[in-house]
């Protein structure tokens, strides 16, 4: 070989240097944003985390740094999001199924789009106002299920719109292939659709699941907070971001690591959550179309 | 001749442009009919009409008659799904359903249903595997994704569900384009097995399969039929000079 193929350092080459060290440069800064977080929550935390703190309520004094645990927000949160998450799922699959194969990109379908990414913007604080002034004019108190409607509010323009995403990249071959064999669009949505993106699916559903135990603002006044462990649909829960909350505003440094220790309760079960649904997609994909 | 298929007066239009052009075609029962012409002729259109695919794909405004059996599947009175179980579809690239081998062959009779109970069912996927030539290479992974197949097994698989529905009229818009030789080769013997009992339509673009399949041919150019008949009469003394020009390869 001549000198037709060496190597020479063009404007070209220099762009694409560049902009490799901008993306590396990006990367590192947010994980090292997230192992920050996790660095801060496990050191302050980790040495606050008992046994007690996952398996007790808060006894008498635990506010002023004696004994006791935060059984009562761990399982209020998680009975928040489920709850939440399961309502949210009930009205979004439909509407997913709906968009795709009635509206399709009509104007229609436009405007339920717009409705749902404006909703998506609403800050969660906005909700629990909402929430606070539509109990008032009903009469309802705070309670786990005020909590899980105005959560189930907040999942779903999420979890909707994910689907839709995830739905609308469906390949279009095998909606032809389920019509030539005289299938309904119904069947074609639920027998078809449902069956290729079923992983994405569990990925919207979890993606909401994860906001929804997240939130602090928006059960603030719908579901109160309260040292028992729920034990009605009426009656006010206790939820981990509240939990974080109230005790990192103690002043006691006791209650500030429990603070921290509650908010690494949160992550690990975010954490275990999102784990958990990569492996169910990885199951699921089995016999989706790549 | 006994016309299972009868085009009347068919126009068929993409916005302002005409992509069939009062089309008048009989299509013989259980025989292999193949449409043939140029690429953007129109040949597509035409079969696609035939199982009212037309509506779905494209924004296509129709007018005319497609009467199969005597009966014009555009009335307004005709359930749409009933059309497409009589008229099956064999797509240019096999597109199996996101299930196992053995649900793909099911689906179709499950949505129409079709059979009772499971043991029907089994029976039914076994026979339709067969038919399609499927059935030794599949029958211990049932159970398998259907991507886990070649693209040739895939097509027989799409073949197999099709048939599980009981049409009796096969449309297939150049099954074998996506096909290795061997392939193609297996499918066009499976249709030629098949044409006993299915009124067959076959849209091709080369000539060499055209005269391994067609009993009859329809010759298409610029959106209107030029000539249809007998495949030997065409093939061997063609009338107009278009068809003369295309079997010689002209263009």
């Amino acid at each position: 070989m001549g000198f037709l193929m060496k190597k020479r350092w063009q404007r070209r080459h220099l762009l694409e240097a560049f902009m490799k060290f901008i993306m590396r440069v990006s990367l590192v800064i947010v994980a090292a944003a997230l192992g920050l977080i996790l660095w801060i929550i496990v050191v302050r935390g980790l040495p606050a985390l008992s046994w007690d703190m996952v398996t007790k309520i808060p006894e008498g004094g635990y506010y002023m740094g004696k004994g006791g645990g935060i059984l009562n927000a761990i399982l209020g949160s998680l009975y928040l999001a489920a709850g939440g998450t399961f309502l949210a799922m009930i009205f979004s699959v439909p509407i997913a199924i709906y968009l795709k194969a009635y509206l399709g990109d009509s104007k229609w379908g436009h405007y339920v789009r717009l409705s749902l990414d404006v909703l998506w913007g609403i800050p969660s604080i906005v909700y629990g106002a909402f929430g606070f002034t539509l109990m008032i004019a009903l009469g309802i108190r705070a309670s786990l299920l005020a909590g899980i409607i105005i959560l189930a509010l907040i999942e779903l323009p999420i979890m909707t719109r994910a689907m839709d995403e995830v739905i609308r990249r469906m390949p279009i071959d095998l909606e032809y292939a389920a019509l030539a064999l005289g299938s309904t669009k119904f069947e074609v949505a639920l027998r078809v659709v449902t069956r290729q993106m079923l992983p994405g699916i569990t990925t919207a559903i979890l993606l909401g699941f994860g906001r929804g135990i997240g939130d602090a603002a928006s059960v603030l006044f719908t579901a109160g907070y309260t040292d028992r462990i729920p034990t009605s649909l009426m009656r006010p829960t206790a939820s981990l971001p509240l939990a974080v909350f109230f005790q990192l505003g103690s002043p006691y440094p006791e209650v500030q690591q429990r603070g921290y220790a509650a908010a690494l309760i949160l992550t690990v079960i975010v954490l275990a959550v999102s784990l958990g649904s990569r492996w169910l997609s990885s199951r699921l994909n089995k016999y989706t179309i790549k | 001749m006994d016309a299972h298929i009868q085009v009347k007066n068919l126009n068929v239009y993409y916005g302002k442009q005409q992509a069939l052009k009062d089309v008048n075609i009989e299509v013989p029962k259980k025989q292999i009919t193949v449409i043939m012409g140029p690429s953007g002729c129109g040949k597509t259109t035409l079969l696609k009409s035939l199982n009212r695919f037309l509506e779905i794909t494209d924004g296509a405004q129709i007018t005319g008659e497609v009467l199969v059996d005597g009966q014009n599947i555009y009335d307004s009175e005709v359930d749409v799904t009933e059309v497409r179980k009589v008229v099956g579809l064999l797509a240019q690239r096999p597109s199996p359903l996101p299930m196992s081998i053995y649900d793909n062959v099911v689906y179709g009779m499950n949505i129409h249903r079709m059979k009772k109970d499971r043991k029907e069912y089994k029976a039914a996927v076994r026979h339709y595997l067969e038919i399609a030539g499927l059935w030794e290479e599949v029958h211990k992974r049932l159970h398998d994704p259907a991507t886990s197949l070649s693209i040739g097994q895939q097509q027989r698989l799409c073949l197999a569900r099709g048939l599980a529905v009981e049409p009796e009229i096969i449309l297939g818009d150049e099954p074998t384009s996506a096909l290795d030789p061997i392939s193609s080769q297996n499918i066009e013997s499976r249709l030629i097995d098949l044409k006993q009992q299915y009124t067959t339509v076959i849209v091709t673009h080369t000539l060499r399969q055209a005269k391994r399949l067609a009993d009859h041919v329809i010759y298409m150019y610029m959106g209107e039929v030029i000539e249809a008949g007998l495949a030997k009469e065409i093939f061997s003394s063609p009338k107009h000079e278009r068809t003369k020009q295309y079997l010689e390869g002209l263009f």
